[in-house]
């Protein structure tokens, strides 16, 4: 079964969600990845507010291609979630509600999903042009220099992925390959 | 055989368009792979993932679009001609306008940072690309490349293993690099793997594998046993297309090898995510 989800995501949303659920997401999240966590964190490790607002959003690990003419977004697949681990919780902690990526995380960032009721959802890594077709518009936040790593905010529209941790710790990565393994 | 001439802006207009190409069309070897691999994956959510993957590379080649954000690092196996002689500048600066025409005329994505630990400032044109040039007997240019992401290159190992390890050693580091990447590097993945050499030849062999169309075979049969052996391996291990469980976590093993040194057997395992790319063309 597919859950539809409009966003910003509420906290009865979050606890309704199950590891393994398809999720379709409408509304708005923005993007970060490895660059712009680092300034974020070094920001908050220095006690410094943020340039970006990230209390009850979603943040999409993606670094995505230039748009074509006539394309709102270019190809935009989730980038490996593990290498933002190190700098996750200490977002969770400042009110950020989930995480779109890829792969597996750490223990630490696991917990503080549990801790803050959050969840990470997980993208098709790869599939970046057909996930662009569910981004309709894009907007510049901040760290324009970083380029394809620059904080965006995406209007997304039946936005797919899959509950890969939810806010009870159950991991996808760790439960579903054990199904299927054979040695 | 007369020396040849050949201008840069012919390398330029061949490379740009190699990666153009390979960032838009995914190979056939793949896709039937892929396909293939659609028909016998037992996990629901598998078959599901393995779905969209396809759509993806065929939404992708109709539109031309990057079937991946991650169009890569620039890779590229040179065959240099010794009668070739290069006109109008180098055969390097050559190739790195090609990469950077592909990757601004393309709409690639630039991911190249000029200084890897302090700066990492980005270069803004993909370039400078990785460069492996053989000088071959013969008057033309032959040129395998690639976009390479690093999802999956992140995942990569090499490892000298001495000759008692044996073929047992051998596979058992390439399992064991594999099932440590896990879901990470986008599976169904592609493994290439280099043994032999130094240590340094080995990595390369290992992506030079990763170019290699995953429906060929070693043509050794010992070596071609081990690619097969090596795929049923893998794919017992459940992660599944795109980490999420199921039997398809590879799509392809290739090895390739060379002679190395009575005290050696050097192994390196490059992992290429399910949107292997590659193109070739002669100059």
């Amino acid at each position: 079964m597919t859950k539809r989800i409009n966003l910003p995501i509420t906290d009865e949303d979050i606890k309704d969600l199950n590891a393994g659920d398809s999720v379709l997401l409408t509304g708005t999240i923005i993007t970060g990845r490895d660059a712009a966590h680092k300034r974020l964190f070094e920001l908050i490790e220095k006690g410094e507010e943020l340039p970006v607002d990230i209390r009850g959003e979603l943040i999409y690990y993606v670094g995505p291609a230039p748009a074509k003419p006539g394309y709102a977004v270019g190809p935009a697949g989730p980038t490996s979630s593990y290498r933002m681990d190190k700098y996750a919780p200490a977002l969770l902690d400042l009110g950020l509600k989930g995480m779109i990526g890829k792969g597996a995380r750490s223990q630490a960032v696991i917990d503080s999903i549990v801790k803050n009721n959050c969840v990470y959802f997980a993208a098709i890594g790869g599939a970046a042009a057909l996930i662009a077709k569910s981004i309709k518009k894009e907007e510049l936040l901040c760290y324009e220099d970083l380029g394809t790593e620059a904080v965006r905010r995406y209007t997304v529209e039946d936005f797919p992925c899959i509950v890969a941790v939810d806010s009870r710790g159950n991991n996808v990565y760790e439960t579903e390959p054990k199904k299927y393994a054979k040695s | 055989m007369e020396p040849r001439n050949i201008t840069c802006g012919e390398i330029t207009a061949a490379v740009k368009k190699l990666f153009i190409d390979c960032n838009y069309f995914i190979g056939e070897d793949i896709l039937s792979a892929l396909k293939k691999s659609r028909e016998k994956e037992g996990s629901p959510v598998g078959k599901s993932v393995l779905d969209q993957i396809i759509e993806n590379d065929i939404l992708a080649a109709k539109e031309e679009l990057p079937l991946c954000q991650d169009t890569g690092m620039a890779v590229l196996f040179v065959e240099y001609g010794d009668k070739v002689f290069v006109t109008g500048g180098s055969f390097e600066e050559a190739v790195n306008e090609g990469v950077r025409q592909a990757y601004r005329d393309g709409y690639l994505r630039k991911s190249v940072v000029s200084d890897p630990v302090f700066d990492r400032v980005n270069t803004k044109d993909n370039t400078p690309a990785v460069i492996h040039t053989r000088v071959v007997p013969g008057d033309k240019i032959k040129i395998t490349a690639g976009g390479k992401g690093f999802g999956s290159e992140n995942m990569s190992a090499v490892k000298m293993l001495t000759p008692s390890y044996g073929a047992e050693g051998v596979k058992q580091f390439i399992l064991d690099t594999v099932r440590a990447a896990g879901p990470n590097p986008c599976p169904p993945i592609v493994v290439g793997v280099g043994i032999g050499g130094t240590f340094e030849r080995a990595a390369q062999l290992a992506k030079k594998a990763t170019f290699r169309p995953i429906d060929t075979d070693n043509p050794d049969q010992r070596y071609a046993d081990m690619e097969k052996e090596l795929l049923d391996g893998i794919n017992k291990m459940g992660f599944g297309p795109a980490g999420l469980g199921g039997s398809t976590t590879a799509i392809g093993v290739n090895i390739e090898t060379a002679p190395t040194h009575i005290a050696g057997m050097p192994v390196a395992v490059n992992i290429c995510c399910h949107a292997a790319r590659h193109a070739s063309a002669e100059i």
